[in-house]
């Protein structure tokens, strides 16, 4: 397998070539016109470099996860100083936890591209910019997901934002004339707050950790995790990366930028951003801030969960008295990324793997979700709003199969791989705090009626007074049609997921879950996860250890 | 200068030339430019005088690295080659470069007569050279004032607009109040411990039990005041935003990026050898005046329509952010305040390189307005602008990121996270006034009809105004390779050195024990 570098930097180096190419002469000629009567821009080599580009990284990320040997940890490890003075490696592995991100995201960006490519009006205007930034920001995003390195992490994780922030200002929908600027500052302001605050965590937690430990700073993940910090260190450290983390989710009280930010972005860059970005927050917490800050994290389980449950209610709700259609996907987001908080902070593997395969799920659904949300829109006059659309059914039958099914899908119907990821979320939250979860039941059944209201309003009813029903033009297929087979596959066979992060989540949680069990309740624990683990099929071993490790643990305390 | 090395050749003593090398051929190049500048030809006026002074800025360059390695005090102990101030040395010298190349073609150099213009940079520049390297409180406030008088005047160069005169009259008034006040404050350390001479400062400090004395005590308040009306620190940074703004743009360039340099230079070799002993009085006082300084620069910045005046307050709060490094008083502090000083010049440079194209290119002056449209119309000139405004944020994959990070370490390191987190929110402020430039670069449309310039020669100038013509059609106001080659350099190195910053780490690897810190 060629080293990971190369699937991180590939996306930025097609982009970069597109956008070093001599401004071809503007083809005047041959003004294709497109359905809407529009002048066609003509596809350009920049779009076309970074759609190989972003192919590539596709098929390498298809191989890494074929690859990847269910149960290992970190493998193709790259590691080599990025700064030594200061303890940074450059280091790279594909781990049981974002093995299959890696996969999500490669194809939710390979789809912006393609569908950026084969829009109505053609690529976008000054295509070697938006290319170069879309392509900056898959390789940023590749970057945060792969880096085993606390500090290489957040300098990726800021990195994503800068390539965003041109793409919202430089090419945003501006409905009412000041949503764009409003949008981008807002976006801008939100993340960055976030995101620095976290790199004086990050650089607190490596000068503390070598302090407190009398070591050589080190920022390696599998460093820091050797020299753990004590618990009152561990706590504020622990509030700066989730306010970090949460803003870029987005979860309930940190989500004010979200409304204005989905109306402003183009709808390619919105699938990426709705679809990947908000899963680095979520892994960020898995990865991260479990394994590294196992004590804050039990100390704050439930403020977590709390706020995981306020976002699943308060994003349900809004997302069924919403009537802009890239809102309602938006705010099913905030629910659907709710569920994945419980999942994690439930702290044990159920909960865990739940919000893993949770996490790829809803990037998987919400990516065509926003798409066929734009393919309505145009449709429907160039309207958003849901009670402008309707009855598109009767002359589009594939397009809206291909929109049942995302629907169904959103609302985790049984039998889709997103039932499989909110059950065993359920699962975990109800072995960590039962309360919590019996309300969280209730997202359910509200994500069924946000869901179902969109298809219906969009789709059934009277037509539409300026709505021309069409039918899923050939391109537009191309790019919904490869996700939609994904999530059907992943309905059918979820364990490509699960059994490639058991023994990885179990790792990431392991410490953080020995501290929330009472001595005496540890062997009915290992009793109900015995259970699971034959019900789900997985290896028991590894659980099994994990536990009687923990139980030492505790005893030794 | 001249006459204390008279005094010393007189004596017989050994005179250390090659130590001494950088600063002679600063004022000799100093004194050639001033001599070449009266010859009658408009070309040697106008071109090779320039030249003249960047060769001398070249000469000192070279010897500087010459004496690279060495660490010994030289005239009688008055100055301290080592790798603390041979490093300040290269920051300063190239500093001085890059505005000399700005200056090329300024309107200030023309009015003021290009000798005279060049010899007094040459000048400070010298001074600045001194002050990094003075070990007793005479050399400090020699230097300081042979940094400080020509810039008064350099200040005032445009002769013909009222807001360069007036700049140079306030930083004339505010530059003596500060100097006096350090005098003050040098004159009362004296008084307290009996010499001049920082080690023997140090030592009569850590001897004597002087430490809680009164006299030392106001004296260091007031040296403290002093430096931070030279480095605008804030609350001595009033003036900071009108000099900037009424200055010729290359001398603000310069005062932004060098005077810094300079008086954090001051500040570190002071602070750190002679009164390293009080630090425990003077390390809270500085934390707590880094972060008004930190506050009062990033709001103040918010709002500056005045690209100028925006960077006066994005430098103050800059000096906030490196005072971090010197509250801590360790190694680590040090080096990571000199190298937030390397990275501090690379971004300012590209940011007032840029500003210097857009003033005369479009005659709008340095509001934000004249960089709209940039980026379409010239990337060379919108990419170092892009990098230098991320850098001074503090974004990934800039020189910027890594200068912050380190200072940051440094105070954590030093036990005062918590300005660490003051730094972090300073950097967030920052984005408020940042972005909104690189908005308008890239994000608005270029101002379809465009004021003369005042030096047009007559042509009306349509520089890319409309999307019709073509760059290479336009005639442009005035071809300026030498401005966009300082952009383009600064904005690269800002972006390399956030990527590979080894060098950078090796280049400020000995200045923290140059000081015996820890």
């Amino acid at each position: 397998m060629p080293p990971l570098s190369i699937l991180i930097w590939l996306p930025a180096a097609c982009g970069l070539l597109g956008a070093l190419l001599p401004a071809g002469r503007a083809r005047v000629a041959t003004p294709a016109t497109a359905p809407g009567g529009e002048v066609r821009r003509p596809l350009g080599l920049p779009g076309l470099l970074s759609l190989v580009g972003a192919l590539a990284a596709l098929g390498l990320a298809i191989a890494y996860l074929a690859d990847y040997k269910a149960g290992g940890g970190a493998q193709h490890v790259t590691n080599i100083w990025w700064i030594r003075a200061l303890g940074i490696h450059y280091k790279l592995a594909v781990t049981g936890l974002n093995v299959v991100l890696v996969g999500m995201a490669t194809l939710l960006f390979a789809a912006a591209t393609l569908a950026s490519n084969v829009r109505a009006a053609g690529p976008p205007e000054r295509a070697r910019l938006f290319y170069f930034q879309l392509m900056l920001a898959e390789s940023a995003v590749l970057g945060a997901f792969l880096s085993q390195d606390l500090i290489l992490f957040v300098a990726f994780f800021d990195l994503m934002l800068i390539p965003f922030y041109f793409l919202i200002g430089g090419w945003g929908r501006d409905p009412e004339g000041s949503t764009k600027v409003r949008a981008t500052t807002k976006l801008v302001i939100y993340t960055l707050v976030g995101s620095l605050l976290m790199l004086a965590g990050a650089i607190a937690a490596g000068v503390l950790s070598a302090q407190q430990n009398g070591g050589h700073i080190d920022f390696a993940f599998s460093a820091l995790q050797h020299m753990p910090l004590g618990t009152g260190s561990q706590e504020w450290i622990f509030l700066l990366f989730a306010a970090a983390f949460l803003v870029k989710m987005p979860a309930f009280p940190l989500h004010g930028w979200m409304p204005d930010g989905y109306r402003a972005m183009p709808v390619e860059v919105l699938m990426v951003f709705s679809g990947v970005l908000s899963k680095v927050g979520a892994y960020g917490f898995l990865a991260i801030v479990l394994p590294l800050f196992p004590q804050a994290a039990v100390h704050f389980q439930t403020l977590m969960l709390v706020i995981g449950l306020i976002s699943i209610i308060y994003g349900s709700m809004q997302a069924f008295s919403q009537t802009d259609a890239r809102l309602i996907a938006g705010y099913s987001s905030i629910a659907q990324l709710g569920f994945i908080t419980l999942g994690i902070f439930a702290l044990n593997p159920q909960g865990a793997q739940g919000a893993l395969l949770q996490m790829v799920n809803h990037g998987l659904v919400v990516a065509p979700l926003l798409f066929i949300v734009a393919l309505l829109a145009q449709r429907a006059g160039g309207s958003e709003d849901i009670r402008e659309m309707g009855g598109i059914a009767f002359r589009a039958p594939v397009l809206a199969s291909v929109f049942l099914i995302v629907a169904l899908a959103t609302l985790a119907i049984p039998g889709s791989s997103n039932f499989v990821g909110e059950f065993l979320i359920l699962l975990g939250v109800f072995k960590a705090k039962q309360a919590i979860a019996i309300i969280a039941f209730a997202g359910v059944v509200m994500a069924s009626v946000y869901a179902l209201r969109l298809f219906i309003r969009a789709m059934h009813n009277r037509v539409g007074s300026g709505v021309a029903s069409r039918e899923l033009t050939l391109s537009d297929g191309l790019v919904l049609v490869p996700i939609v087979a994904v999530i059907l596959f992943f309905a059918l066979y979820p364990q490509l997921a699960l059994h490639r992060s058991e023994t990885s989540v179990k790792g990431a949680i392991e410490q953080a879950q020995v501290l929330t069990k009472p001595t005496h309740l540890t062997a009915r624990v290992t009793d109900l996860d015995q259970q699971f683990n034959v019900a789900g099929g997985g290896t028991s071993d590894s659980g099994q250890a994990s536990e009687s490790v923990g139980a030492e643990r505790i005893e030794t305390e | 200068m001249t006459s204390l090395l008279a005094t010393a050749h007189l004596k017989g003593p050994h005179v250390d030339f090659g130590g001494l090398s950088p600063l002679i051929a600063l004022l000799g190049g100093a004194t050639i430019v001033l001599l070449f500048g009266l010859l009658g030809s408009r070309w040697v006026r106008a071109q090779l005088v320039p030249a003249l002074s960047l060769g001398a800025l070249g000469a000192a360059l070279g010897l500087t690295i010459w004496q690279w390695g060495s660490e010994k005090s030289i005239v009688s102990g008055a100055l301290r080659i080592d790798p603390l101030s041979l490093t300040l040395s290269l920051v300063l010298i190239t500093g001085a470069a890059c505005t000399v190349l700005l200056a090329w073609r300024s309107l200030a150099a023309r009015e003021a007569a290009h000798g005279e213009f060049h010899a007094l940079l040459l000048t400070s520049t010298a001074g600045m050279l001194l002050l990094v390297a003075a070990q007793n409180t005479v050399m400090l406030f020699v230097g300081l004032e042979l940094l400080s008088i020509p810039l008064y005047v350099l200040c005032a160069t445009e002769l013909k607009r009222e807001h360069s005169l007036e700049s140079g009259l306030k930083y004339l008034i505010v530059g003596s109040v500060g100097s006096a006040t350090l005098l003050y404050g040098l004159a009362m350390i004296y008084g307290a411990t009996g010499t001049t001479d920082f080690n023997g400062i140090a030592s009569a400090l850590a001897n004597g039990g002087l430490a809680s004395d009164g006299l030392t005590l106001t004296g260091v308040a007031l040296c403290v005041a002093g430096l931070c009306f030279k480095a605008s620190v804030a609350p001595f940074h009033q003036w900071t935003p009108d000099v900037y703004e009424g200055a010729p743009t290359p001398i603000t360039a310069f005062m932004a990026v060098t005077t810094k340099v300079a008086a954090l230079g001051a500040f570190l070799r002071f602070f750190e050898v002679a009164l390293i002993d009080v630090q425990g009085s003077w390390g809270p006082a500085l934390a707590a005046l880094a972060t008004i300084t930190i506050l009062v620069g990033n709001f103040g910045a918010l709002g500056q329509s005045s690209l100028k005046r925006m960077l006066a307050y994005s430098s103050v709060a800059q000096a906030g952010y490196m005072l971090a490094g010197i509250v801590v008083a360790t190694k680590l502090g040090v080096q990571a305040t000199v190298l937030y000083l390397i990275v501090y010049l690379m971004m300012n440079m590209g940011a007032f390189a840029v500003i210097v194209a857009r003033e005369r290119d479009t005659g709008l002056g340095d509001s934000v307005s004249a960089l709209a449209g940039l980026g379409r119309e010239k990337p060379w000139l919108a990419w170092p602008m892009t990098l230098s405004m991320l850098g001074l944020a503090g974004i990934p994959a800039t020189a910027g990121l890594i200068g912050k990070f380190y200072l940051i370490e440094a105070a954590i390191d030093g036990g005062y996270a918590w300005l660490g987190v003051v730094i972090v929110i300073g950097s967030m402020i920052s984005l408020g006034y940042y972005l909104p430039v690189i908005a308008a670069m890239w994000m608005r449309e270029a101002p379809v009809t465009k004021p003369l310039p005042h030096a047009g020669g007559g042509l009306p100038v349509m520089a890319g105004g409309s999307p019709e013509l073509d760059a290479g059609q336009v005639a442009e106001p005035g071809l300026q390779p030498e401005v966009a080659f300082v952009a383009v350099l600064a904005g690269a190195a800002t972006l390399v050195f956030g990527i590979v910053p080894q060098p950078l780490f090796q280049l400020v690897r000995h200045t923290g024990s140059a000081l015996g810190l820890f």
